[in-house]
């Protein structure tokens, strides 16, 4: 159905000023600034480097921060800055494809759950019940005990602890749509499950999932911090966040600028998500919003 | 009341079931022979042959699987591949240090939290307010692990202020508390903010409603209008948060215990991780989370008790 050209100018001016409003607010600005800062310094580290990061330089090796070695030199002589760039790479490669995944699987059968038979809701939420029983540091050791660390066993327990999150919101947007006069008017006019699922009902409960993935990043990238600062997720040499602060913290009584450059980074992409997703939240759904 | 609280616990036995079933299938996933995966690779013929009929490794995977419950139900949950003690023995040991790092951490966050929270929500723009916004969002964005790593850093290698690792001498209770603070404040500052932001979002909802307005006209003390009458509701929300939250909070006295070097649970299934010894990452990885099930199921049952309202709802 086309909209009258009074509905679309309006609906465009209820754009601009949401808009307008996103950003007069300072969180949301310094939230996005902080999310471009990630995701730049991670797509460019190659050329922002000053040094390859795994080139070892013995002579230099443990020297504290200075002008030729912003962060430091670990124990191999590296640069820990340009590991830390370069850190952004595996950061930034879990986090996008952790969260998407987890949101399409989450969305998926939260609509499956919120639309379906009774029983199917029961087991489900059973299922997701059962995943969020397990602490996700315990799941991951449970899980490394038997596979061995990899960055495929991170993306694994990244993925698997996040879907119930999405599918929980997608199940309770489906099950408040469910009886809706749009929904049964499609229905009597004969629209199949998968139609309705899809063209309505989909457009409808993904707006919530998006502010939760914005939300859900920094879990995401402290997962993966997590794991690789025990030494069972990313592995050496390839550099991570999380394995700068454990080499920093194997070291720290003699090289303290390791843990200190390598939690930094993270610290701001947690800020800069969390800002990002609560600002995006107040804008488009007031109702989850806090009090202002 | 009574049908709610064997209902909920019905649901929690389910959800053990299925955290011994995925346990169980973890064990039998994995390519090899089960009995070697447990033993290590140096035990001998007899051994394995002596597991293998214990376990009842021999007859279908079903019958292993009622086998390994009943076992796990009567306490009993393998035997250390190294030291073969008991492995309930071995966690015996070590869950009251973890149990008081958990319960220290969460406990002065929830001390401080939630007055902050009813502070900040009494006086919304004051002074307070700003400080705990500020605090909730800036000890947020911290990762637990990484508040562990900087303050043995600061308080401990920089200021030597604080012991930095272990958990202090058997028997000397001011040496054991000096060794507990930092992994306590390091699991416990993230939630002091989140507590705060909580309790003070429930609290503003719940000072405008009109029991709380006819409370002020009839008189009453502020201070007994928001202590007694708003908090037992605004608190709820949070009980279910603490209760939820207790995973995360598990996940951090993991770390917390690593990187202090503190004897606890986390830590012997991280060191049992590494040694490949399966038993004790079972039985560490069974008892972690029976505690978390158990947590949420008194949190849940807390509320009920509270809130009238719930028990119908379940």
């Amino acid at each position: 159905m086309p909209l009258s050209p009074v509905a679309d100018a309006g609906a465009r001016r209820d754009r601009r000023d949401r808009l307008r409003r996103f950003l007069s607010d300072w969180q949301a600005v310094v939230g996005l600034a902080l999310v471009i800062l990630f995701v730049a310094s991670a797509v460019f580290a190659p050329w922002i480097a000053p040094y390859d990061p795994n080139a070892m330089d013995i002579p230099a090796r443990m020297s504290g921060p200075s002008w030729a070695h912003l962060a430091g030199t670990d124990q191999l002589g590296r640069d820990t800055f340009s590991r830390i760039l370069h850190g952004g790479r595996v950061a930034l490669l879990i986090a996008a494809i952790g969260v998407s995944v987890s949101l399409v699987v989450g969305l998926i059968l939260g609509m499956i759950a919120g639309f379906g038979p009774r029983w199917l809701d029961s087991l489900l939420l059973l299922v997701f019940d059962g995943v969020r029983s397990f602490p996700s540091i315990i799941l991951a050791l449970a899980t490394v005990a038997l596979t061995g660390p990899s960055l495929t066993v991170v993306l694994a327990i990244v993925i698997i602890t996040s879907i119930p999150g999405y599918a929980r919101v997608a199940r309770t947007a489906t099950l408040a749509l469910r009886h809706a006069e749009f929904i049964l008017a499609e229905r009597s006019l004969g629209a199949g499950t998968t139609r309705i699922l899809l063209h309505h009902m989909m457009p409808n409960v993904i707006g919530p999932l998006l502010i939760l993935a914005a939300m859900d990043v920094p879990v995401v990238v402290s997962i993966e911090a997590g794991l690789s600062f025990l030494g069972i997720g990313v592995l050496p040499p390839r550099s991570s966040w999380g394995t700068i602060l454990n080499e920093g913290y194997l070291l720290i009584r003699d090289a303290p600028w390791m843990v200190v450059a390598g939690g930094i980074p993270l610290i701001l992409t947690t800020l800069g998500f969390t800002f990002l997703g609560e600002a995006l939240r107040d804008t488009f759904d007031p109702r989850m919003g806090r009090e202002r | 009341m009574a049908f709610y609280f064997v209902k909920r616990l019905g649901l929690s036995a389910l959800v053990v079931g299925t955290v011994l079933l995925v346990l169980f299938s973890l064990l039998h996933m994995i390519p090899g022979n089960p009995a070697i995966l447990a033993l290590g690779t140096r035990a001998t013929p007899e051994a394995i042959a002596e597991y293998t009929a214990r376990m009842r490794l021999d007859e279908p995977v079903w019958v292993q699987f009622v086998h390994f419950v009943s076992q796990a139900l009567r306490g009993d949950l393998g035997a250390d591949v190294f030291s073969n003690r008991p492995v309930t023995a071995v966690i015996g040991d070590r869950i009251g240090f973890s149990l008081a790092l958990i319960l220290t951490g969460m406990g002065w966050a929830v001390l401080l939290g939630v007055p902050l929270g009813c502070l900040a929500a009494v006086r919304p723009r004051s002074w307070v307010d700003r400080v705990t916004g500020i605090l909730s969002v800036g000890t947020i964005a911290v990762p637990s692990f990484l508040v562990a790593i900087w303050s043995l850093l600061l308080f401990s290698l920089q200021l030597h202020w604080l012991p930095a690792i272990g958990a202090g001498e058997p028997g000397d209770l001011s040496d054991q508390l000096s060794h507990l603070i930092l992994p306590a404040f390091a699991i416990g500052l993230g939630w002091v903010g989140y507590l705060a932001r909580m309790v003070r979002a429930s609290m503003l909802e719940v000072l405008g409603e009109p029991y709380i307005r006819s409370a002020r006209a009839f008189g009453l003390p502020p201070r007994r209008i928001v202590g007694g009458y708003a908090l037992r509701v605004a608190i709820l929300p949070t009980i279910t948060l603490i209760g939820m939250g207790f995973g995360g909070l598990i996940s951090s006295a993991v770390f917390a215990e690593i990187i202090f070097a503190r004897p606890g649970v986390g830590k012997m299934i991280f060191d049992a991780v590494s040694d490949r010894n399966f038993p004790l990452v079972q039985g560490g990885v069974l008892v972690a989370t029976a505690f978390y099930i158990l947590v949420v199921l008194v949190s849940d049952l807390v509320i009920a008790w509270l809130d009238p309202r719930v028990r119908s709802s379940l």
